[in-house]
C-alpha cells in the first residue's frame, strides 16, 4: 500500500434524519479534506443513525439512490467510507458500509454478524451479508468490518488472507457505564479487541465509533487508527463528537510483516482442510476435499 | 536448601460489581439529560424534590446539563411529610440556585381522601403519588419542560414505585443505577451531607423507610439484584456465594411480580400491526 492519511470522523448521526447526516458528512469531509486525508471514515449507519427498528425500510438507500449521488460527487477528491442502510434490488435490506472513490462505489460491505442479543435486535431488522471481501482502493488493499464483524476473528482473518493490509471498522457501539480504573467500560475492550487484531493479522486497522444518545443508549466513540505492530498511532476521545487523520505508513506494515511472519506462516491449506472435516461433522456433509480422489474399487 | 514451588492464589470471585467511575458516568448522564431534553424542541426539566437522595441527584445532574435556568425544582409537601424533608429538599435548591416552586398537596389528598371513603396507608401513600404526578405534569407544561424521572434501578427492579405516580417521567437519568451507585454518585457530585446521611423514606407515613418496607438492606438488595440481574447468576449459585436464601428469594418474587410496573400495559392483538408488539419504534423517532 502507499502512505494514507485516513480521517476518523467521529460524528453523532442524527436518528433516521438522512438529509441532516448528509450535511453532517459534509462538513466531516470538507474538514478531512483541509487536512489532506485521502480518505474519510464514517461510523456504522452514519446516514441513518442506528436504533432504527421499523424505520429502516423507511430510510434505507439503494446504490442508485439520489441521496448517494451527492456522496459520490464528494468522493471526486476524497475516498469516502459510509454506513447506510442498503436495500437490494430484491428488497431485503443490509446494514452496509460503501467505499467511494472518485465519484463511483467501487465496494459494499454487507454486515456479516448482526448482534441479536441482550440490548442489540438487528436480526429482526436486517439481512445478513454473505461476503467477505477485500478490494482494491486508489492506495492499496482493504477490508471492511462492521462493528460486530470484528468480533468474529474469522472476517479479520479472511480480509487479511484475502489481501487486505488495511482494515475499516465503522461501528455503532454502546456503552455500559463506567468503571474505576477503566472509564467508560466498552472503550478499553474496543481498544483490546483492535489491538490484537492488527497485531494477529499484522495489518492496519481503523476504527470508527460513533457518538451521541439514542433511547438512552449512549454511543462511546474512541475512535482509533491502529498499525500493524498494534500501537495506537492517532485516537479521539470517547463521548465527543470530532475528527482526527492517522498517517499509515507502508514501510511500518512491511517492518511488522518482516519481523512477525504471521502470514507468511499461515497454513490456508490445514485450516481448510480441518474446516472441510469439522464442517462434514457438525452439518453431515460431504466432505468437498473427498471428490478429488476417486474411490479405490476392487 | 530445597527450591519449593510457591502456590498463588487466584483473585477472589469480583463479583458483584457495583463500583463506578463516578465522573464518567455523570458525565453520560448529563449528555442524556441535555440530548434527550434537546431533541424534543425544549431546554428545561422540572423535578419533584422531596428531599430525598435520589431527587437530589437527579436536580444536580439536570443543573450540569441545562444550567440552573434549565431546572425547576417542585416541592410537594404533604401534612405529615417530615419537615426535615422540606428543609433538605431547600438545601438544594439553594444550594443549586435553581427556581423552585412550592405545592402543598394535603388539600387535593385530602379532598380525595374524604371522597375515597377509608383508604388506609398504602391507598393514601399511592394517592399522593399520583397527585404529586399531576402537579408536575402540569407544572411541566406551564414551563414548556420535561418531568424528570427520579426512580432508581433497585425501585424500578423491586417495583417499589407507584404506577402513574413517581414511576411517571419523561426521561430517567437513574433507572440504571443501584441505590448505593446513587449515593456514591451523590457523595461526589455534592449532594448536602444531610441528604447522604439519613434513612431512605417515601415520607408517605410517619417514621416509613425503604428498607423497613421492603425488609432489607438497601447494600445486600443491590449485590443481590446485582448478581441476579447484570451478572446472570443462578439463584442457587447466589445463595451458595453466601447471601442469606429467603433474601434471594423473595427480592426474585418481587421482580418477577413486578414486571406490569415496568411495561406499558398489554394490547390485544387483533390486526397485522400493533402497538406496543409488532409497532416498533424508537422512542427518539426521528427526534
Amino acid at each position: 500500500m502507499q502512505a494514507t492519511r485516513v480521517a476518523l470522523a467521529q460524528i453523532a448521526p442524527k436518528l433516521g434524519d438522512i438529509k441532516a447526516n448528509l450535511d453532517l458528512h459534509g462538513d466531516a469531509i470538507a474538514l478531512a479534506r483541509r487536512h489532506k486525508a485521502h480518505l474519510v471514515v464514517f461510523p456504522e449507519l452514519s446516514l441513518t443513525g442506528y436504533v432504527l427498528r421499523d424505520q429502516v425500510s423507511e430510510v434505507a438507500l439503494t446504490r442508485e439512490s439520489r441521496l448517494f449521488k451527492k456522496l459520490l460527487r464528494t468522493s471526486a477528491t476524497i475516498d469516502v467510507v459510509v454506513g447506510f442502510a442498503e436495500e437490494t434490488p430484491g428488497h431485503r435490506y443490509h446494514n452496509a458500509a460503501a467505499y467511494l472513490s472518485k465519484g463511483r462505489v467501487i465496494h459494499v460491505h454487507r454486515k456479516i454478524y448482526l448482534p441479536t442479543y441482550g440490548m442489540f435486535d438487528e436480526g429482526r431488522d436486517f439481512a445478513p451479508g454473505d461476503l467477505v471481501r477485500s478490494f482494491a482502493t486508489p492506495r492499496g488493499p482493504a477490508g471492511i468490518l462492521i462493528c460486530e464483524d470484528a468480533w468474529h476473528p474469522t472476517c479479520a482473518w479472511l480480509l487479511v488472507q484475502d489481501g487486505a493490509e488495511l482494515l475499516i471498522a465503522p461501528s455503532s457501539g454502546p456503552t455500559r457505564g463506567a468503571k474505576p480504573g477503566r472509564g467508560i467500560t466498552s472503550v478499553p475492550v474496543w481498544h483490546d479487541l483492535l489491538r490484537t487484531t492488527a497485531q494477529f493479522q499484522t495489518s492496519f486497522v481503523v476504527y470508527v465509533n460513533r457518538v451521541g444518545y439514542e433511547d438512552g443508549l449512549n454511543f462511546g466513540g474512541g475512535s482509533a487508527a491502529l498499525d500493524p505492530f498494534g500501537r495506537v498511532v492517532a485516537s479521539l476521545p470517547p463521548l465527543t463528537e470530532g475528527l482526527t487523520v492517522a498517517e499509515l505508513d507502508p514501510e511500518v506494515l512491511r517492518r511488522a510483516r518482516t519481523a512477525y511472519p504471521l502470514l507468511r506462516d499461515e497454513n490456508l491449506e490445514l485450516v481448510h482442510r480441518e474446516i472441510a472435516r469439522i464442517r462434514q461433522r457438525r452439518f453431515d456433509v460431504p466432505d468437498p476435499l473427498d471428490m478429488l480422489f476417486i474411490p479405490e474399487t476392487r | 536448601m530445597s527450591r519449593k514451588l510457591r502456590y498463588v492464589a487466584p483473585p477472589a470471585v469480583s463479583e458483584p460489581d457495583l463500583s463506578i467511575d463516578s465522573g464518567a458516568t455523570a458525565r453520560i448522564l448529563e449528555g442524556f439529560i441535555k440530548k434527550e431534553v434537546e431533541r424534543t424542541g425544549l431546554h428545561r426539566v422540572v423535578v419533584g424534590l422531596s428531599g430525598g437522595i435520589d431527587s437530589a441527584l437527579a436536580a444536580y445532574l439536570a443543573v450540569r446539563a441545562l444550567g440552573r435556568s434549565g431546572v425547576v425544582g417542585v416541592l410537594m409537601p404533604y401534612r405529615t411529610s417530615s419537615p426535615s424533608s422540606v428543609r433538605d429538599a431547600e438545601a438544594v435548591v439553594g444550594d443549586l440556585g435553581i427556581l423552585a416552586e412550592r405545592f402543598e398537596i394535603s388539600e387535593l389528598v385530602d379532598v380525595f381522601a374524604a371522597k375515597a371513603g377509608p383508604i388506609g396507608p398504602r391507598r393514601l401513600g399511592n394517592v399522593m403519588a399520583r397527585v404529586r404526578m399531576l402537579v408536575l405534569y402540569d407544572r411541566s407544561a406551564e414551563h414548556d419542560a420535561l418531568v424528570l424521572g427520579t426512580s432508581n434501578k433497585t425501585e424500578l427492579l423491586l417495583g417499589y414505585g407507584t404506577i402513574h405516580g413517581d414511576l411517571a417521567s419523561a426521561l430517567n437519568p437513574l433507572g440504571d443505577l443501584y441505590k448505593t451507585q446513587v449515593r456514591e454518585l451523590a457523595r461526589t457530585l455534592g449532594v448536602p451531607k444531610s441528604i447522604l446521611a439519613k434513612p431512605p423514606s417515601a415520607d408517605l407515613w410517619p417514621a416509613q423507610t425503604d428498607e423497613g418496607d421492603l425488609g432489607l438492606a438497601y447494600d445486600e438488595m443491590d449485590r443481590i439484584l446485582a448478581l441476579l440481574v447484570d451478572a446472570r447468576v443462578a439463584p442457587g449459585t447466589v445463595v451458595a456465594r453466601g447471601f442469606r436464601r429467603e433474601a434471594v428469594e423473595r427480592l426474585r418474587r418481587l421482580v418477577v411480580r413486578t414486571q406490569f410496573k415496568r411495561r406499558l400495559p398489554v394490547v390485544a392483538k387483533v390486526s397485522t400491526r400493533s402497538v406496543g408488539w409488532d409497532f416498533r419504534y424508537p422512542r427518539d423517532w426521528s427526534s
